[in-house]
């Protein structure tokens, strides 16, 4: 497991190392598992249950299947820590956050004051996520 | 025309105070250039051979008087004192220093512009019909339609880093005037049988070095599932995309592997779950929108005939404007392309000329067309004489609209960093070979566009006569080819044979005319001819040996 820098959760992290997604499946106990870019997120649906942690690693911030991977779990209704790893930066966060990651372990640490600038810099939305934000389109129409 | 409520206006305004920071944090060495080259590219900053570039989003195409004469001082400002129009719709500014540039979003903020998203690997800004709201063929006024996609796709968190970018067209009418099918989406407005009005979805055209017409995806996507259905494209391109290899990263590649049935089948099978998740904005919210985009208060009583008088203004009459679909009104498209200049290239004053006519003539409105022209959509047809004498005066009257004179370039080896071969001097001399007002009308109708290299910027594929600059061991060469079209019957071209060197593709182009009014029979265009003659004879005239005596 990875130390997560931010953390948006009040629950206890949980301490069992993340597997991958091949060995998940078999491992009837697992309760934290890794998704690589080129996992399918919706391998683990049945599992959501038992899931208390799901990783998502970007090996690099250009490759944006983890986004679509952290929609569909939350869209799916998982309800458990979501963390993204990896090559995670300060301009990403946002959308990370939209999308439904609740924890963060960027492998280099990110600047505190420009993280929270990034985090609370937008005060609405144009799309509707599963982060629970209003749109605004919602916002004009009730 | 659309107006931004404080929702928009907070929107681009914090945009542009995230800019400024992570330029900020830039030039104090925080960010690399490897992470910061994204986010500039999301606001449209390249860094090209000499300087940055700046390119401007013009949401449709569309802008108004205040915001064209906003551009024309930004060239003044922080630029060389021209702008550059694009073949999507935009303007770029070549020579742009990077701390100025959140000063330059914060200009265009102040009249409702922005740089968002207009290049980098994501949802690109949104085109469509130039004649949009003004051409008599339209079933409704696709614009609001795009206005919507606009916001959607504006900060999407799903999409941010797609295998690559992504266009989006959307029009209204079966003459296709925004090459919809060359695009990665392209949409349609249509009705089904019920008078319903829905969009058909064409999925995976594009140009580059593998060029794709789009094939249609499904043909009929209510209107109330619009932003539904593009998401579930999106998230399926964004998953399944290849990232291996730029070159294969588009999504034509995805629907052209997998095929189109599995596109849409995946596609559906994704959007039947998006179904369930409410992310569709009430219809509500396009009902808000549309009326932004109703006709203008035309004079019922304004005249339909023309004094046809001054034969320079007959000329141009009959080539640059076209029929708007109240009586009384024409639909003008201003030229930039005089003889020997740089196709789409207006200096500050000529585009705050443009601003001003818009202002008096048109309603307050301009459009940008894709073939780099900007165009006055309503303009009474007894203002014409006043406003081509205007025009005129600043060189701005030049009569050659989709002539050979008319012809599309990218940037190429003068700014970009990517190119083979120039395309601007050659679209001078090309222009400049066939000058001559009767040449041009002998000729008529006639799509030449130049692209520098294989990422047909200059959408060379689709043109009657496509240039392509190629490397040959370190010289520049040109490529022709012939046939290619845009439009509801589109084509793509194909190669004559071995390339030219830039006087030789001036030549080859004029024999390919040659061919053309020799062999053509009434009413035909070049393009028609060559759809019924093939390629050989225009070959054979090319490749042809000089005669040693004569
Ligand atoms: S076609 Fe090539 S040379 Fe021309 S602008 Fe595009 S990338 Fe540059």
């Amino acid at each position: 497991m990875v130390e997560s820098q931010l953390r948006f959760r009040n629950d206890e992290p949980v301490g069992d190392p993340a597997i991958t997604v091949d060995n998940f499946g078999e491992q009837t106990n697992a309760a934290a598992v890794r998704i690589e870019p080129g996992d399918d997120a919706r391998d683990l649906l049945p599992y959501l249950d038992r899931l208390k942690l799901v990783e998502v690693n970007f090996p690099a911030f250009t490759d944006g299947r983890g986004y679509s991977a952290a929609r569909i779990l939350r869209e799916a209704g998982y309800a458990g820590e979501l963390r993204a790893v990896g090559d995670v930066l300060v301009d990403q966060l946002f959308a990370m956050r939209r999308c439904g990651f609740d924890s963060f372990a960027p492998q280099a640490p990110l600047d505190p004051a420009d993280a929270e600038a990034a985090l609370t810099r937008w005060a609405d939305v144009y799309q509707a996520t599963a982060d629970g934000r209003a749109a605004i389109w919602k916002k004009r129409h009730g | 025309m659309y107006k931004y409520d404080s929702y928009d206006q907070a929107m681009v305004d914090t945009r542009v105070a995230e800019f400024r920071d992570q330029t900020r944090r830039r030039i104090a060495g925080h960010l690399t250039e490897d992470q910061f080259k994204p986010l500039r590219l999301m606001n449209g900053l390249y860094l090209q051979l000499h300087a940055y570039m700046l390119r401007v989003a013009i949401p449709y195409g569309t802008l108004n008087s205040a915001q064209m004469r906003v551009l024309g001082d930004i060239a003044d400002k922080y630029d060389r004192g021209y702008g550059h129009f694009t073949t999507r719709q935009n303007i770029q500014y070549n020579w742009i220093k990077l701390d100025e540039a959140p000063d330059i979003l914060a200009d265009l903020a102040s009249v409702e512009m922005h740089a968002i998203q207009t290049s980098g690997n994501c949802i690109r800004n949104i085109s469509s019909d130039q004649y949009a709201g003004a051409a008599a063929d339209e079933i409704v006024d696709p614009r609001p339609y795009a206005e919507l996609l606009r916001q959607w796709s504006s900060f999407h968190p799903e999409f941010v880093t797609l295998p690559r970018k992504f266009k989006i067209a959307v029009i209204a009418s079966d003459t296709d005037r925004a090459a919809m099918r060359l695009h990665d989406i392209g949409i349609q407005i249509v009705r089904n049988m019920a008078g319903e009005l829905g969009c058909a979805f064409y999925v995976g055209g594009g140009m580059g070095r593998t060029p794709m017409i789009a094939p249609l995806i499904r043909d009929f996507v209510p209107l109330d599932q619009l932003i539904t259905y593009s998401e579930a494209c999106l998230r399926v391109y964004n998953r399944y995309g290849r990232r291996d290899n730029k070159y294969k990263a588009r999504i034509k590649i995805l629907v052209h592997e997998i095929g189109k049935e599995e596109y849409s089948r995946q596609v559906e099978a994704e959007f039947a779950h998006l179904l369930t998740q409410g992310i569709e904005p009430p219809i509500a919210e396009l009902e808000r929108i549309v009326p932004f985009f109703a006709d203008p208060a035309y004079d019922l009583t304004a005249p339909d005939a023309i004094d046809r008088s001054d034969p320079l203004f007959a000329l141009w009459y009959d080539r640059n404007c076209h029929a708007h679909k109240q009586p009384g009104y024409s639909i003008v498209t201003i030229s930039l392309k005089p003889v020997g200049g740089i196709p789409g290239d207006a200096p500050a004053d000529q585009i705050r000329l443009m601003a001003d006519l818009a202002r008096d003539f048109s309603f307050d409105e301009l459009r940008v067309t894709h073939a780099q022209n900007i165009v006055l959509p309503h303009v009474r047809k007894a203002d014409l004489y006043d406003v081509w004498q205007q025009l005129d005066a600043a060189g701005l009257g030049t009569a050659n609209l989709d002539g050979i004179g008319d012809i599309i370039a990218c940037p190429g080896l003068d700014y970009c960093s990517l190119a083979n071969a120039r395309s601007i001097p050659l679209a001078q001399k090309i222009s400049e070979r066939f000058a001559a007002p009767e040449k041009q009308a002998a000729i008529g109708e006639l799509k030449l566009k130049i692209s520098g290299c294989i990422n047909a910027c200059g959408h060379h594929h689709a043109g009657h006569i496509g240039i392509l600059g190629v490397d040959k061991k370190g010289v520049e060469n040109y490529q022709l080819s012939l046939g290619g079209c845009e439009g509801a019957d589109t084509s793509l071209g194909k190669i004559t044979g071995p390339g030219f060197d830039e006087d030789g593709i001036v030549d080859a182009v004029e024999k390919s005319t040659e061919v053309y009014l020799s062999q053509r029979k009434d009413g035909e265009r070049f393009l028609d001819t060559y759809r019924r003659i093939g390629m050989e004879p225009f070959k054979e005239a090319i490749y042809a040996k000089e005669p040693v005596n004569g």
